[in-house]
């Protein structure tokens, strides 16, 4: 099982216990044990089929829209079951917001791009208090002083960068707790992945952020904690720097300095 | 250890830790020819120790050079990071270590006749402690051995008591003959900088320890300490 440091916060904002995913026949992820807190980027790093995004997938049920995939084991957000009958899905992924790979805006304006979440959560009642919400929501994706004044603008229209900052600020408006990142960066630029990477930070105070990223120096740049999967199991979890400088186990060390393989 | 994917990098560390042997085995021939030369009270010799000595700065330097490069092109990780590190911080060891040659070199001229220099006889003995701990701990490096690294460490508690030893005796050597105060002087420099060689070795050590497992070895014990 995986040991904490004493310092981390004692409640976790996502504890994850035995969590096993099967896509048919074929097991992806093995009993893999994760806790994840606000205040803290949690980086999923291994090598490709590893599992990380599977696992990642299963903290707001992502893997339930693909048919063949079956998850068990225990996964709980602020202590309540996800995968609890009674939970109701689409709140789930309202709380648990998902920023994807490739920056996927819907073919709509700026403003609709960030207002759709609040419209159908009912998160404001007026067209001021969306105003509100969608302004707020792009300062808070660093993106406000770049489209303030095109906001009817499709939001395919931006660039690559500030297209997944327009994700980012989508995933924000609904008040989420907390913000999956399944490789946000692998389609930028180094400028805009700083951005991103600068936002992260911004960010982390504020909600529990867990990130897939098959960027080594991008864990070790933006996360507090780091786990190495391997094989779909969790190789190693702990304090990113530890994890950078000194990894306990074989298979991490292999891996983090390209021996891999 | 397994090879990197990427073996232009395992290639660049063969390079980083050739520089270091190469710049250890320098160092370690050059306190040992320094013994030599000042037991022949050989000046030929000692000259060219002290030239001999550019050639060690110039490799600490390659050193640098292909560190910073490593880290900048390669951005190494874990256990390869502390190795490029520690190999960093050796090659100023090293570099030191060829400086107290050179410094020992350059105090033969001075030391004219010790023919009659009693503890004299125990210095060569105790530069030979000191230039193994060197050979040692560049094979400890080599072979990325924390034992041996240890073993080093522990070596040096006998060139702290040599050096203890030959203070007092030198000093005492010194008020019962006031004529050879200055000839003697160097002697005691001389055996300081021999002990300097052994704690650099051990710093060596230390570093080459914490290359291999990530974890420091602590602070070492030291032989009594003394007045100088």
């Amino acid at each position: 099982m995986i040991k904490m440091k004493p310092d981390t916060p004692i409640l976790a904002k996502i504890s994850a216990r035995n969590v096993n995913v099967f896509y048919g026949d074929k097991q992806a992820i093995n009993d893999v044990s994760i806790d994840v807190w606000v205040d803290q980027v949690t980086a999923l790093i291994g090598p490709s089929g590893c599992g990380k995004s599977t696992f990642l997938r299963t903290l707001n049920r992502m893997n339930d829209t693909i048919p063949i995939a079956r998850t068990d084991g225990d996964i709980r957000l602020d202590g309540e079951d996800i995968y609890a009958p009674a939970m109701d899905v689409v709140q789930l992924r309202a709380r648990v917001g998902m920023v994807f790979q490739k920056p996927n805006p819907f073919p709509k304006s700026i403003y609709e791009n960030v207002a759709y979440g609040p419209r159908i959560h009912g998160l404001a009642s007026s067209r001021q208090q969306l105003d509100t919400v969608v302004e707020q929501s792009l300062q808070r994706a660093g993106l406000w002083d770049e489209v303030k004044d095109r906001l009817s603008e499709s939001g395919t229209a931006l660039s690559g960068g500030q297209q997944q900052r327009l994700c980012i600020a989508r995933a924000i408006a609904v008040d989420p707790e907390v913000i999956l990142m399944d490789e946000p960066c692998s389609a930028l630029d180094p400028i805009a992945t700083a951005k991103i990477e600068e936002l992260i930070q911004a960010l982390k105070g504020r909600y529990a952020i867990v990130i897939v990223t098959h960027n080594m120096q991008q864990a070790a740049r933006v996360s507090q904690r780091t786990a190495f999967f391997h094989l779909g199991s969790l190789v190693e979890y702990g304090a990113t720097s530890d994890i950078f400088t000194n990894p306990r186990q074989e298979r991490t060390k292999d891996y983090i300095t390209g021996r891999y393989g | 250890m397994v090879d990197h994917t990427v073996t232009a990098f395992d290639d660049d560390l063969s390079e980083l830790r050739g520089l270091i042997a190469q710049m250890g085995g320098l160092a370690e021939r050059a306190i040992v020819e320094a013994m030599e030369a000042l037991k022949r009270h050989d000046l030929e010799a000692a000259e060219a120790i002290i030239a001999g000595d550019k050639q060690i700065d110039a490799l600490e330097m390659q050193v640098e050079r292909l560190a910073v490069q490593l880290i900048a092109l390669r951005a190494p990780l874990a256990n390869d990071l502390r190795e490029v590190v520690a190999a960093l911080k050796i090659a100023g060891v090293i570099e030191r270590v060829g400086d107290y040659a050179k410094n020992i070199a350059r105090r033969i001229a001075a030391i004219e006749d010790h023919g009659d220099i009693e503890p004299l006889s125990v210095l060569p003995a105790m530069a030979v402690l000191a230039s193994t701990m060197v050979h040692d701990v560049l094979d400890a490096y080599a072979a990325r051995d924390p034992e041996a690294a240890i073993r080093v460490v522990e070596s040096d508690r006998a060139v702290d008591d040599f050096y203890n030893s030959l203070f007092r005796v030198l000093v005492t050597y010194m008020m019962e003959n006031p004529a050879s105060i200055g000839q003697v002087a160097h002697l005691l420099f001389i055996a300081k900088n021999l002990e300097r060689v052994g704690d650099h070795a051990t710093n060596i050590a230390e570093m080459v320890y914490y290359a291999a497992t990530g974890i420091h070895m602590g602070e070492r014990e030291r032989g009594a300490s003394l007045s100088a």
